[in-house]
């Protein structure tokens, strides 16, 4: 701002910067900053805090009053009680998240490299699911998946299918619905850290005799490891804590952590039990979370939103 | 043609490396188009079957959808508003997400403003404004609407419109300035001293310098923003209380059957967010 060409002005320059009150330049920034900074402190950085405490407070199940205690037991109960459905929900997260890098590798590699004009079309194909509300589109593969629904019913009625096969109420369906419903996370970042090699990198793998295997295994691969890991990060951790899919496509006897939690807090107004598998799950994120900021910086995970 | 050009042109039109071995292997390179049309296939499949089923008969009496065809029917667009509290909740989730649309996106500017313009050491606490956003994007949606949930539980909040407000600000804000940043980073602030020098005032070149440059990055963070809120299910159903939005009374009513409506709202909402899709790609390319 102040740069030596306006000093030899005074007379000009100092009057406009005059206006300005010498402590409203001061604080310019954070007045800037205060509005949004309130808001992301006060109910996103402390209802994480009251989580905790929360977890840590003995509640009356049916007033929903709670008291703190020390109860630093929740946790370990909480566990215990609970961790075939933390290890349904990774088994599930995990499968989707695997379904997806591997179904939008391709895509995200063709309209990189061979989208042209058209890449804007193709990028908006890959966003069309959001376009429909995440419920919905989970009830329409709950629909389209039903037991005499329009594929199976149909399979049933040519007999290709015994009358008893049924897709939901299975994993299978629960991993589906996760795979489709967060299929985008993981295409855009591909994309967008494809889009971003530069081509000639690759024509000098080809000049140094490199094959397409080898281009791609030594060249392209490695040069897509951050975007990789951010659409692993951000189709993984939505993944993990979802309970829709699960919901509506799933049946009693596969219950992701996120069902417990909804449960616990919505119907069991058991809010010090909720607390404590939340902060367990916000636990689990973190460490991706961290391992992320820590590898890649976290305001590299803004290219690929 | 001479050599370079033949093979830079080959390598813009048929990618990487494509050359060489193109005699050998032509029937790959149908392989990649073919399959990626077949994931956008599946992508848009269920919005075709919803957008069909909207216009499809229901002959059972019950207010659902059935598997079976049973003819073309524009019947429950005619009576899209006949149950009273899908419209009700579809109208809730409107006001809200125009509310926090608006909220998110004046605060969500301001932030991005300042993380543009200002760096430590006159900004201090930057970094940490840019960790707590990287963390709220970052954290898994359910442990946001818990957490809430519990805060509200906690200074004993009755939940109903204003905690459904104060939510989706909450996980807006980090994505409006996310989308807002993007936009300004090539913002040419010679403009704006440009403006002070001819003697216009800070408001002054705010509203007519700033703003309409920075127009297309604030639309792209508002239909971003509005898009979060109306569609939003998790946060919405920990913090509702009697406020149904539309998604969570969808939730909720599905556990029964899906009333045909359902399909004619989803369809309504995928043209509404299709079209502002394509208005807001026309005025960014106008304005670059």
């Amino acid at each position: 701002m102040e740069q030596p060409v306006l000093a030899d002005h005074p007379g000009l320059v100092t009057r406009r910067r005059d206006r300005r009150p010498r402590l409203g330049r001061a604080l310019a920034p954070y007045l800037l900053s205060l509005p949004a900074g309130l808001w992301l402190l006060v109910l996103f950085l402390v209802p994480l805090v009251v989580m905790l405490s929360l977890s840590l407070q003995s509640c009356n199940t049916a007033t929903g009053a709670c008291v703190m205690t020390w109860h630093w037991a929740e946790f370990g109960q909480q566990l215990s009680l609970y961790h075939s459905q933390f290890i349904t929900s990774f088994y599930f997260a995990g499968a989707a998240t695997v379904i997806d890098l591997i179904v939008s590798f391709p895509i995200a590699y063709w309209i990189a490299f061979y989208g042209g004009r058209k890449k804007n079309f193709f990028l908006l194909m890959l966003l069309v699911p959001f376009f429909v509300s995440f419920v919905i589109r989970t009830v329409v593969w709950e629909f389209i998946l039903s037991d005499q629904g329009i594929i199976l019913g149909n399979l049933k009625n040519a007999h290709l299918l015994p009358q008893n096969f049924h897709v939901l109420a299975t994993g299978y369906a629960v991993v589906a619905g996760l795979a489709y419903n967060y299929l985008p996370f993981t295409a855009l970042p591909l994309y967008v850290a494809i889009e971003r090699i530069d081509k000639r990198v690759l024509d000098a793998a080809y000049d140094l005799y490199a094959n397409r295997r080898q281009a791609f295994l030594k060249v392209i691969l490695p040069l897509t490891v951050p975007g990789l890991f951010a659409a692993f990060l951000l189709t993984f951790i939505p993944a993990l804590g979802d309970y829709v899919n699960q919901q509506i496509l799933g049946g009693t006897n596969n219950t992701m952590i996120g069902t417990v939690i909804q449960n616990a807090f919505l119907t069991n107004l058991d809010y010090a039990g909720g607390s404590a598998l939340s902060a367990i799950l916000m636990a689990i994120a973190l460490i991706g979370i961290f391992a992320y900021a820590r590898l890649l910086g976290s305001r590299t995970i803004e290219e690929y939103l | 043609m001479t050599a370079a050009v033949s093979t830079a042109a080959a390598r813009d039109t048929a990618g990487p490396g494509g050359q060489p071995h193109h005699h050998r292997r032509r029937w790959t390179r149908y392989l990649l188009p073919a399959y990626s049309w077949l994931v956008i296939a599946y992508l848009v499949f269920p919005i075709a079957v919803m957008v069909l089923y909207s216009f499809n008969k229901v002959t059972t009496g019950l207010p659902q959808v059935s598997f079976a065809w049973n003819g073309f029917t524009t019947q429950w667009y005619r009576e899209w508003s006949s149950i009273p509290q899908l419209t009700s909740s579809f109208w809730l989730s409107v006001r809200l997400a125009l509310a926090s649309t608006v909220l998110a996106t004046i605060v969500g500017t301001l932030l991005a403003l300042a993380l543009v313009r200002y760096r430590p050491p006159r900004f201090r606490g930057k970094g940490f404004i840019e960790q707590v956003m990287f963390l709220n994007i970052a954290a898994p949606e359910i442990v946001l609407g818990a957490s809430l949930l519990g805060l509200f539980v906690t200074i004993n909040v009755a939940r109903g419109f204003a905690t459904l407000l104060l939510a989706h600000v909450a996980f807006s804000i980090a994505y409006v300035v996310v989308t807002v940043r993007a936009r300004l980073a090539g913002f040419d602030r010679s403009l704006e001293e440009a403006a002070q020098d001819l003697g216009a005032n800070a408001w002054v070149t705010f509203r007519k310098v700033t703003l309409p440059l920075i127009f297309p990055g604030i639309l792209a963070g508002a239909l971003m923003a509005f898009a979060l809120s109306i569609d939003d299910f998790v946060t919405s159903n920990f913090v509702s209380g009697a406020a149904v939005p539309f998604p969570v009374w969808v939730y909720g009513a599905t556990r029964i059957g899906i009333p045909p409506q359902v399909f004619v709202f989803g369809s309504a909402i995928f043209a509404v967010g299709i079209l502002c899709a394509l208005a807001s790609i026309v005025v960014a390319r106008r304005q670059a």
